[in-house]
Parts: C-alpha cells; sequence; structure tokens
C-alpha cells in the first residue's frame, strides 16, 4: 500500500507492506536511524516519537496510521545548530549515558513538558513511565526535564 | 517484533465498518488506537488476515452531556478522556481512570472502544465502565443494539460483541458524588495486580475489580452489602467473595484476594463511604 | 588550573543527542542477508527430527541451517576447570537444554522474511526430565549433559585445592570455626537470578571480502571477539577487523562472545555474502546471559557486644545449561566475602552447577553483589539478633584505617580504605537519628505503612584480572593529539574522560583530543570495559603515553631551542614549550609535530597496574512497607562512595546512579523467573519487572576521595560500586520495615507477595 508521511518537515511517499510499523519504516525506508527499538512489548519507549506533536511508541504504529501525519524524530528536533532546549538540558545535566534510550527519551520528554510545562519531580517521573534507561539511574534524566520545563515556562522554546 | 502479514482495510465511515467486518468475517480484526491488537500482533500471538483500520473514524470520537447520561465515542482516545472538561465534570471517575492507564505514549493512542472491546480482565476502564452500571452502544448489519455492561464481558478477552459488530458509543450516569480507583502495582506502566473501582452513582455505590478472575468483575455483595446499611469496612470484607482469581507470577490466588478487601477497602474510604 | 577533577560536560552527547548513536543495526551494509535463529521452546529435550522443507522454500529464504550443517570445531569451554562435557554446540545437535537453545538458523533476503519463514522450521521434539532449581542440581539423578555424568561443574574449595588454585588446608572447614562466639545466625539466601538488559540487544553483523572478515558487534571487548573469530575461522588475527560501533549498554553481559554472533560470519562466509543479525527483546530475555543466581547459606558468629567472630558461606551457583563465566562468579565472592569487616575466622564453599536455564555470565558486579549482599544482610540479622543498632555493629567490626594495606582471611589484599567516615557520612547526611525516630513513631502508631531503614557498608574489587590495557597518544601536524584506547566503552564517556587526561598533560583543548576506540584496526591491542577497570588501566595508559609524549617534545623542543631538556618548560597556558625564563624562545605543538618527521611525536603504553583497587562507601536508604499491601516505596537513596581520585565527577556520579538504580531494581523489583518446566516466565519487557523512573526517588550522593597508592591517578572504578552497595540497603530496609513485626528476613526481590507471605507467616509464629 502507499503512504505519504511528513517527517521532519519533508513529505516521504512510499510503497509499503501493511504490517511495516512506522519504526521501521523510519529506519529503513527514510534511513532515519537516531529512532531505536528496544523491546517488543510497548514497554521500553525507545522507539518514541512525535505524532502531530503527541508522543507515540513507534514500534506500535503501523505506517498505514501513521499515514497523512506530521512525525517528528529526534533527528528533527534541533534547529539546525541550534539545540532544542531538552537537547541541551540532557546534555548539561549528563541525562544520558549509552545513547539508547535517549531519544526516545527525549521525544518524550518534549511532549510532556509540551503538554504541561508546570511540572514537579513526581509528575515527570510518572510522565516518563514508558520509556525505561538502564544507565542513568533516571536522576539525571528528571534533573534535565524539569529544567527544560523550567526554560518552556520562561518562553525560551 | 514483525507482525504476520494482513491486508488492510480503511473505511471511511461507520457503515463501511460494518461492511468490512461483515464481508471478512472471523478473519478480521479492527483496529481504533492498537494497542490492544498489535503488541500481540508483533508476538504474533493474534494474526488477523485482515486488519480494518476505524482509526480515523472522527465521527466516533466525542464526550457528549446527553442528559442523565455522558456519552463517549468509542475512539475517543484514553489522553482526552482523562482531559475533558465535560468527563472531568460529569463522570470524573472515567477521567481519573482513563490516566492510570499505561503510559502517556500509550494514552496518546488507546481508546475506550478499544480497551472496552478488547475485554482484558486485567484492564482498567472496562471495571470503571462496570462499577458506574454503564451501557455500550454497538453497530451491526442490523443497527445499533445497546448492551449493558453487566453482559458485555463474558471471559477472557471475550466480549458480547459479534464479528459483525462495532462497538461506537460507552453511556454512563453522570456521577460525581465521590469515586476511587486503587490500582496496585509494582511498577508504573503495568497492568494492575489488583485494581478496585469505586463509583457512587444515584445513592447506589458500585464497585469493580480488575485482574481478579477471567473477566472484570462487579464485587455484588460489597455491593449489597453497602445497600443494606453496611459500614465500608464490613462490606469490603466481602470483596473476595466468589472470585476465582488468576495465578500469575505477582500474585497467587489468595493474595489477590486479599488485595481485592484490602484496596477496595480503601477504595471505598478514598470514595468518601 | 587542571582540568582534571572538573565536571566537564561529555564530547559523545551532541551525536547522541541529534541523530542517535550508531549502533550495529544502524549500519547500512549493502546485500547483505538477515538471519533469524530458530529457538526451543523446551527446557531439555531429545531432537527427534528437523524438518526444514517448508522454511527453505518460502518467500526469500537463502538458507537454512541445523547444527549438523555447522563444519566449525565445537565452541571453546566457556570456563576453565569446567566439565568438557558441558561445551556448547553452535546449534543444538540432538539435545536441547534451555528454552532459547537455538536449533536452527534461518537466512533471508529481508528480516520479514526470516521472521515469516522461522516459523516454518518444524522441530519433533521428545521431552526430557528437567533440572530446574540449582539446589536439586546438585545430587540429581538427572542430568543438563547426560555425558557429563554430574552436573557439578565444579566445587570450591575441593577443586581449586587439586589444580593447586588454592592450599590444601583450604579443602576443609577450620575445627572449631564458630568457637568463642555467643550468638551464631543462620540464613538461606537467594540472590536472585537477574536479566541484565542493556537497552541495546545483541546484534552482529558481517563482511567477508576474500579472506579477511570485517565483523561488527555490540561488544564490551572487540579485541577479544577479534581473537574468537580468528580461532573459530582458522585465520590470523590480522584478517579480522572486529568493530564495536556505539554500544547500548552491556553491564557485563556482552564480554563474551555468544554463539549467536559468531555464527553470522560462518554464514556470510557459506553464503558468500555479507549478514546481519539483531535479536529481539523476547529472544535477549531467553538467551544474553543472566546474572547472579546464587543461593547462599550464611552463617554469622559473634559476641553480645557486636563483634564479630566467624563467617561461613556456602554457596549453590546457578551456571545455566552451558557453564560459562556464571560458574566462576563465586571466586569473586569468595574474594570480597568479608566485605569491609574485620573478621578473622571464615569458611567458604561453592558448587557451581548447571541446570535447565539460560547460561549465567558477568552482570554489574558479578560475585561481589553477592558477597555483600550475603555479608550486609547478616549483619543487620545479627544485630537485630543482640538487639544492637545495625549501625553500631557495622562500625565495630569496620577494617580500621591503619591497617591498609589489609589482607583478609580470603587472601585479598585492599589497597587504602576508610571505611568508618563513609558511614560516618552517610548516617549524618541521611539524619539517622531522626528516621530512627520517625521510625520509632509509626511503630507505635501501628498503621500500614511503616518505614524501614537499611544500611550497606561496601567494598569491592576493580580492575581485579591482572593484565595490561593498552593506550597510546599522538600529537598530530596540526597540533590536535589522536588517542587510541584499549578500553572500548559503551556508555561510560571515556572519550571525555581521555580528553581530560591528554589536554591536562599536553596543555591542549579538551575539544582537540580525539579518542579512537572499539575498531581493532585502528586500535592494536586491548582488553575491554567490564569490571571498573578502565580508567585505572586503560586512563593510566593514556595518561602515561601523554606524559611521553611531552617527555619527546620537551626533549626536541630543547634540540630545536639549542637548550637543556631540563631547562624547557611547557606553558599548558599558551600550549607552548619554551626555556625556563625566556618565553621568546618557545616551540608549539604545530611545530614541534611538524620537526618531529618519520618519527612523530607519539607513545605508546601497554599498563599493567600492580594490582586491583578496593573502592568502598556506605549507603542508606529508606523505604516506606504498606503492610497490607506488601508495596513498598522507596523514599530515599543515600550514598558515600569513595573511588580514589575522580577525572571527571559529573561521569562518576552518573555511573553511581545508574547503580544504585540496578541495585534497588534487584532488591525490589526483577528477577528472571523460571516456572519448574523450565519455561521463562518473565521473558519480555511487560513482564520483567525493567525498574522506571516512577518507583525511584532521586539519589543523594556524595563523594569522598582516598586515592589509591596503586596507580599514577589515584582512581579507582566507580562502575559496579552503586549496585553492590545499594542492594542489600534496599533489602535491609524492606527488613527493617518488618522487624517490629516478628519479620526476619525476606529474599530479593522483596516484591508485595513477599512481603504480604513473610508478615503472615510471621503473624503465624505468634
Amino acid at each position: 500500500m502507499r503512504v505519504k508521511l511528513e517527517v521532519n518537515g519533508v513529505t516521504h511517499e512510499r510503497e509499503v507492506e501493511p504490517r511495516t510499523l512506522l519504526v521501521y519504516f523510519l529506519r529503513e525506508e527514510l534511513g532515519l536511524t537516531g529512532t531505536n527499538v528496544g523491546c517488543d512489548t510497548t514497554s521500553c519507549g525507545a522507539c518514541t516519537v512525535l505524532m502531530d506533536g503527541e508522543s507515540v511508541k513507534s514500534c506500535t504504529v503501523l505506517a498505514a496510521q501513521a499515514d497523512g501525519r506530521s512525525i517528528t524524530t529526534i533527528e528533527g528536533l534541533a534547529e539546525g545548530e541550534e539545540l532544542h532546549p531538552m537537547q541541551r538540558a540532557f546534555r548539561e545535566h549528563h541525562g544520558l549515558q549509552c545513547g539508547y534510550c535517549t531519544p526516545g527519551m527525549v521525544m518524550a520528554a518534549v511532549s510532556l513538558v509540551t503538554e504541561s510545562p508546570d511540572l514537579d519531580e513526581t509528575h515527570v517521573r510518572e510522565g516518563l513511565e514508558g520509556n525505561l534507561c538502564r544507565c542513568t539511574g533516571y536522576h539525571n534524566i528528571v534533573a534535565a526535564v524539569l529544567d527544560a520545563a523550567r526554560s518552556s515556562r520562561e518562553g525560551a522554546w | 517484533m514483525i507482525p504476520a502479514s494482513f491486508d488492510y482495510v480503511r473505511p471511511g465511515s461507520l457503515d463501511e465498518a460494518v461492511s468490512a467486518l461483515a464481508e471478512h468475517g472471523d478473519e478480521a480484526k479492527l483496529l481504533a488506537g492498537g494497542h490492544s491488537l498489535l503488541p500481540l500482533m508483533k508476538l504474533r500471538l493474534a494474526t488477523p488476515s485482515v486488519l480494518v483500520d476505524i482509526g480515523r473514524l472522527g465521527e466516533l470520537s466525542y464526550v457528549n452531556d446527553a442528559g442523565d447520561h455522558l456519552a463517549i465515542g468509542a475512539l475517543t482516545r484514553h489522553h482526552d478522556l482523562h482531559h475533558d472538561p465535560v468527563a472531568m465534570h460529569h463522570a470524573p471517575l472515567l477521567s481519573f481512570v482513563a490516566g492510570r492507564i499505561g503510559d502517556p505514549q500509550v494514552r496518546h493512542r488507546g481508546t475506550i472502544g478499544g480497551s472496552i472491546a478488547h475485554a482484558d480482565p486485567a484492564s482498567d476502564l472496562p471495571a470503571a465502565v462496570l462499577a458506574l452500571g454503564g451501557t455500550l452502544v454497538a453497530r451491526g448489519p442490523g443497527g445499533d443494539r445497546e448492551i449493558p455492561a453487566d453482559r458485555f464481558f463474558q471471559g477472557f478477552l471475550e466480549s458480547a460483541l459479534t464479528p459483525e459488530e462495532v462497538l461506537t458509543e460507552i453511556r454512563v450516569p453522570k456521577a460525581t458524588a465521590g469515586h476511587a480507583y486503587q490500582k496496585f502495582v509494582r511498577r508504573a506502566q503495568d497492568w494492575a495486580i489488583v485494581g478496585s473501582v469505586v463509583a457512587r452513582v444515584d445513592g447506589r455505590v458500585g464497585v469493580a475489580l480488575v485482574n481478579v478472575g477471567p473477566t472484570p468483575v462487579r464485587a455484588d455483595a460489597v455491593e449489597t452489602a453497602l445497600a443494606g446499611g453496611a459500614s465500608a469496612a464490613e462490606a469490603a470484607e466481602l470483596a473476595a467473595e466468589g472470585l476465582e482469581p488468576p495465578a500469575d507470577n505477582n500474585a497467587t490466588p489468595e493474595f489477590r484476594r486479599h488485595l481485592a478487601r484490602v484496596l477496595t477497602a480503601r477504595a471505598l474510604a478514598e470514595a468518601g463511604l | 588550573m587542571s582540568i582534571l577533577g572538573n565536571r566537564v560536560l561529555r564530547k559523545e552527547d551532541p551525536k547522541f543527542l541529534t541523530t542517535g548513536g550508531t549502533y550495529v543495526d544502524d549500519l547500512p551494509l549493502e546485500g547483505a542477508a538477515h538471519v533469524v535463529y530458530v529457538r526451543s521452546p523446551m527446557a531439555h529435550a531429545r531432537i527427534r527430527s528437523i524438518d526444514t522443507s517448508e522454511a527453505v522454500s518460502a518467500p526469500g529464504v537463502v538458507a537454512v541451517y541445523t547444527g549438523d550443517d555447522v563444519d566449525l570445531e565445537p565452541m571453546p569451554p566457556g570456563a576453565p576447570f569446567a566439565n568438557p562435557a558441558m561445551v556448547r554446540p553452535w546449534l543444538a545437535k540432538g539435545v536441547v537444554r534451555f528454552v532459547g537453545d537455538m536449533v536452527a538458523a534461518v537466512v533471508a533476503e529481508t528480516r520479514e522474511q526470516a521472521v515469516d519463514a522461522s516459523e516454518l522450521v518444524f522441530v519433533d521434539y521428545e521431552p526430557l526430565a528437567v533440572v530446574i532449581d540449582p539446589e536439586a542440581a546438585v545430587d540429581n539423578e538427572t542430568f543438563v549433559h547426560e555425558e557429563a555424568g554430574t552436573n557439578v561443574v565444579f566445587r570450591i574449595p575441593e577443586d581449586f585445592v587439586s589444580v593447586g588454585m588454592a592450599p590444601p588446608e583450604a579443602a576443609t572447614e577450620p575445627p572449631g570455626l564458630f568457637e568463642g562466639c555467643d550468638v551464631v545466625v543462620r540464613q538461606r539466601i537467594v540472590n536472585q537470578r537477574v536479566a541484565p538488559c542493556p537497552l541495546e540487544v545483541r546484534a552482529a553483523a558481517s563482511l567477508w571480502e576474500g579472506d579477511h572478515l570485517t565483523h561488527w558487534t555490540t561488544t564490551q571487548a572487540p579485541h577479544a571477539v577479534r581473537g574468537s573469530l580468528a580461532q573459530t575461522f582458522g585465520v590470523g588475527e590480522e584478517q579480522v577487523r572486529a568493530i564495536a560501533p556505539d554500544v547500548g549498554g552491556g553491564f557485563g553481559a556482552k564480554i563474551g562472545g555468544y554463539p549467536e554472533e559468531l555464527l553470522v560470519p560462518w554464514i556470510a562466509r557459506r553464503l558468500d555474502r555479507p549478514a546481519r543479525w539483531v535479536e529481539t527483546r523476547s529472544e535477549s530475555m531467553l538467551s544474553l546471559g543472566h546474572g547472579r543466581a546464587q543461593i547462599q547459606h550464611a552463617e554469622l558468629g559473634g559476641t553480645r557486644d557486636g563483634r564479630l567472630i566467624a563467617y561461613k558461606l556456602g554457596v549453590i551457583q546457578d551456571s545455566g545449561a552451558y557453564p560459562g563465566f556464571g560458574a566462576f562468579l563465586p571466586t569473586m565472592t569468595q574474594m570480597m566475602l568479608t566485605g569491609v569487616y574485620d573478621i578473622t575466622k571464615v569458611f567458604f564453599t561453592d558448587i557451581s552447577v548447571a541446570t535447565n536455564t539460560n547460561p549465567t555470565v558477568a552482570y554489574r558486579g558479578a560475585g561481589r553483589p553477592e558477597a555483600t549482599a550475603a555479608i550486609e544482610r547478616m549483619v543487620d540479622i545479627f544485630a537485630a539478633e543482640i538487639g544492637m543498632d545495625p549501625a553500631e555493629v557495622r562500625r565495630k567490626n569496620m577494617v580500621g584505617n591503619d591497617r591498609f594495606p589489609f589482607t583478609t582471611p580470603t587472601g585479598t589484599t585492599y589497597d587504602v580504605g576508610n571505611y568508618e567516615a563513609t558511614l560516618d557520612r552517610v548516617l549524618e547526611a541521611a539524619g539517622y537519628a531522626e528516621l530512627r525516630a520517625e521510625q520509632r513513631r509509626r511503630r507505635g502508631a501501628g498503621g500500614p505503612k511503616q518505614l524501614g531503614i537499611g544500611l550497606s557498608s561496601y567494598v569491592e574489587i576493580t580492575n581485579g584480572i591482572p593484565g595490561s590495557e593498552f593506550g597510546s597518544v599522538e600529537v598530530l601536524a596540526d597540533g590536535r593529539a589522536r588517542v587510541r584506547t584499549g578500553t572500548s566503552p559503551h556508555g561510560q564517556g571515556h572519550v571525555t574522560a581521555w580528553s581530560q587526561l591528554v589536554a591536562d598533560q599536553l596543555g591542549i583543548a579538551i575539544e582537540d583530543v580525539e579518542v579512537l576506540h572499539g575498531d581493532t584496526d585502528l586500535v592494536p591491542r586491548g582488553v575491554g570495559t567490564f569490571g571498573s577497570k578502565s580508567l585505572q588501566s586503560g586512563g593510566v595508559a593514556v595518561f602515561q603515553a601523554a606524559e611521553q609524549v611531552v617527555d619527546k617534545a620537551r626533549k626536541l623542543a630543547a634540540d630545536l631551542l639549542e637548550a637543556n631538556p631540563n631547562d624547557i618548560e611547557l606553558d599548558k597556558t599558551n600550549r607552548r614549550f619554551h626555556v625556563a625564563g625566556t618565553p621568546s624562545a618557545s616551540k608549539t605543538w604545530v611545530e614541534l609535530a611538524q620537526a618531529s618527521g618519520d618519527e612523530g611525536l607519539s607513545a605508546e603504553v601497554d599498563f599493567a597496574a600492580p594490582g586491583p583497587t578496593f573502592p568502598f562507601g556506605s549507603h542508606l536508604v529508606v523505604a516506606e512497607v504498606d503492610t497490607e499491601t506488601g508495596g513498598v516505596v522507596l523514599e530515599r537513596i543515600v550514598a558515600v562512595d569513595d573511588a580514589g581520585r575522580l577525572i571527571n565527577p559529573l561521569i562518576a556520579e552518573g555511573q553511581v546512579h545508574g547503580g544504585l538504580a540496578q541495585g534497588a531494581a534487584q532488591a525490589l523489583m526483577e528477577e528472571m523467573c523460571y516456572d519448574d518446566q523450565g519455561n521463562p516466565v518473565t521473558a519480555n519487557l511487560a513482564d520483567y519487572e525493567f525498574v522506571s523512573a516512577a518507583e525511584l526517588p532521586s539519589f543523594e550522593t556524595y563523594s569522598m576521595e582516598t586515592p589509591t597508592p596503586i596507580n599514577p591517578l589515584g582512581a579507582k572504578g566507580i562502575g559496579e560500586s552503586g549496585t553492590i552497595g545499594s542492594t542489600p540497603a534496599v533489602q535491609n530496609a524492606v527488613c527493617d520495615a518488618l522487624l517490629a513485626l516478628g519479620v526476619r528476613h525476606v529474599d530479593m526481590p522483596t516484591s508485595p507477595i513477599r512481603v504480604w507471605r513473610a508478615i503472615e507467616a510471621a503473624k503465624g509464629k505468634k
């Protein structure tokens, strides 16, 4: 079947098998390998991207379901050389180690803060319940998201 | 991680969806948000040969004040239900429960209709609709049919819907007198080990339990005791009556019965009883 | 001013944050065939037949291989002294021995086709009796490996005495071990099997060009992979290029070579085309090595006034179906047996056994967390028995600062420590007295939510495996420096830390240091990243190479400036060498690099530390335990860690954080479970309780820096101590909350059902 998606501002039209998952469409059809696969049970969130601005697990969305939608992946987050405030906060707070969960974690965090910029630590921890990280113990991720949320409230986004 | 091959149909309307189901029968599965079905398909625990994607039928996504009850379109996403002002006002229990499902990404995709039609006893919304005494509306080749929630959940992952029917609307009475959902989990994103839902509706108290049997269940004994004037604590002691809970890695049947009593006591207290 | 000790932001991060890392499955490999392994659904069965005919003719299928097709020498034994009859076949031959054992490899044009066809391989299994319980395995009549005639891999001390690795007197329990003890407490402790769960699962890709193999793999030790491949395929190491691109975590489980990975080049060679493989998480849960898996019988004796005298630990180590490094974990447990305490009389035994389960391997801590968990739990049980504050028992028995280097009764020599200071500091930071007061208040009030306070003081061994690590530094013609390091990172921030080391020595910018790693063509030798060894081995090698480069440059500058080398100073601010007192007579790095000719300005060092180092610390955990549901909320995790000198405290803290989370997860959440027929019941991330942010508090971490004399940086390893310290602290907190209810011990994970059962059992006793 034919699908047409806008990914990071660029429209792509491809012929795919109906069973093609969005994550494989991004990785294999478009070569956007920033989005990772970490599990097969919709648990880990490594594959999180934004669909029409909201976080979704791209391993549990068919490319067919994303037909006509707008997708943002980690590759589309920065404005040229200028890191998104969430990316900057992850760096400044050492919110990543091996980097594997990072793209999904950052996208989930962007969606979380966009929906509710006025959040506290508990809210951040619960809001990231669907994104697993094995390296950081989440401490610095939570600090980064709180910091980015602060900058969002101050109008920096 | 890769589903078995299937044909994909995207009907343009509800009636087209019903026709598609009629055409393909048992071979077809409805796809709404996909967050119950696609995980099973990725592990090849489900291998439908046709997917009928109704995810774009905007006509089925709404929360309407219908006078004495609230009418919720089956394709209303958990995220939307959680944040919907009408739902928050008239059915705060449903709104709250919708916010406890899975994780934010799941709530951005999953729908109330999908969740209820999947009829998973470990799922949150079915028990909430049961406790509220809701009604499910299905569209089939013969038109619309109303099914009381009490008769909807028939077995493990088995509902009263026929293969040709589409769940279109969930109706629940307005209930603002008090509610609670005690969801007991080890990890935030997990299914409930046991959950207890309490809804106060028109002077009646509805109590339903999550993950204590093949279907979500009404805690009849608790409700009857309360109606008969028992205290909340006394009533909660009856929460495990008649249950035959499953055993798994997190709980034995005995532990689930215990949790049903403890969580029901807490839910009743939280609901102001 | 030195840049060492500064919180330098990681150089690695911009890439990870913008395009994502480049992991094996991200690499394009033109024309590669996709490999999917067919795995056994049975824990133990004879293979009557394998029908591959339908799979072979399925769309896109290139080949299907079974055990009889693989014409390689058998895989080398996973562990020295392991019974040779317990060797693992490449693909199962005749018998499968755990759920997940590989029976066939399906190769197809696309990943989808390979997965589809893998469902068409039909295996006729004849079920055999299973061995799942490691205690029962010891004397079982059923054998995982029939040919071995036993499930015992080896026994400590007996089998170590017989090969001369332990003195004869170690063979038997010292007479009168518990003589002089007023109190002896005994406890059976399960240090449960866990799944390491690096977020990136295993993957490999292979390309033969003639007799030259390029192999991409997600590993902690690419040079070891190169060695394994050369041996397996009968080629020279120079014909093999092993590349670890970005690696999404390892935690010990990606040290060894797995048959899944090593077969990919065999398939590529057989098909004369590139081949690639990536597992699913569900496969990974079955077959990436598991960790821990010890059953311990502990006995601790001492006096009523809190002095510990004698300690005995008997371990049964579950090695899984094909014993490898997991069988050896108890040797590390033995090394660290007595922890931070001066206990003079000890006896340790181990029986490592094979079972019909996934093989066990190293996992963050690898044998040391098991030692700490046992002694720290026993100290609490002992303290409860004599009615003394557990902090006090710890304090009374810690090895004093004047005792270092300190040799323990199991023969381990601790370099340097300051144990009591970490205990003091953690108690103060946590507000111990107030916490105990709050605990008493809650106990008095009798509500369902009780407070538990858990302590753990640990010492552990890092860089524990003797050997050297490679590092080189080269100053390029443009004045930048190029580092090659044999310790290949997977999240530990080597690129930044090594840049700091070199920038500090050379007086150049951190940005001007390039660090090459993880490619055996770019780095001639290497050992890898495990056992918290990198900074104190590979880091020191780079540091010393940088020193040598500075010396060479100084001599060259002296020649060029016609001065005595002793009079040449390196002005790190202005990045040039000049004659002392005459700044104008100077040479820059660029000038020197260009003047150095063919020889270049470079140095290589293979640094072999004179011994391991022993980081230490004390952790305190506050847990709220719901005595009605058994639920536990971790309210606080306070950690004081001393890993010697810190080069980058930001990175060091990150290591501690990750360790704390993994340790807390083992204590509270995670267990890889098999049912009694050997079916895994936690075989994906929905069922396996991989901890998330929502179950953890923010951590309160404090560092102390007691430099080690073992290496010139004064640095110890920090990768595993968080896990080692936090696991018993969390378990002790849960048990502590229940102490007043009459509960003595709850095994890990301290899950709701275990907590509830323990409370019910205690009620029954009353």
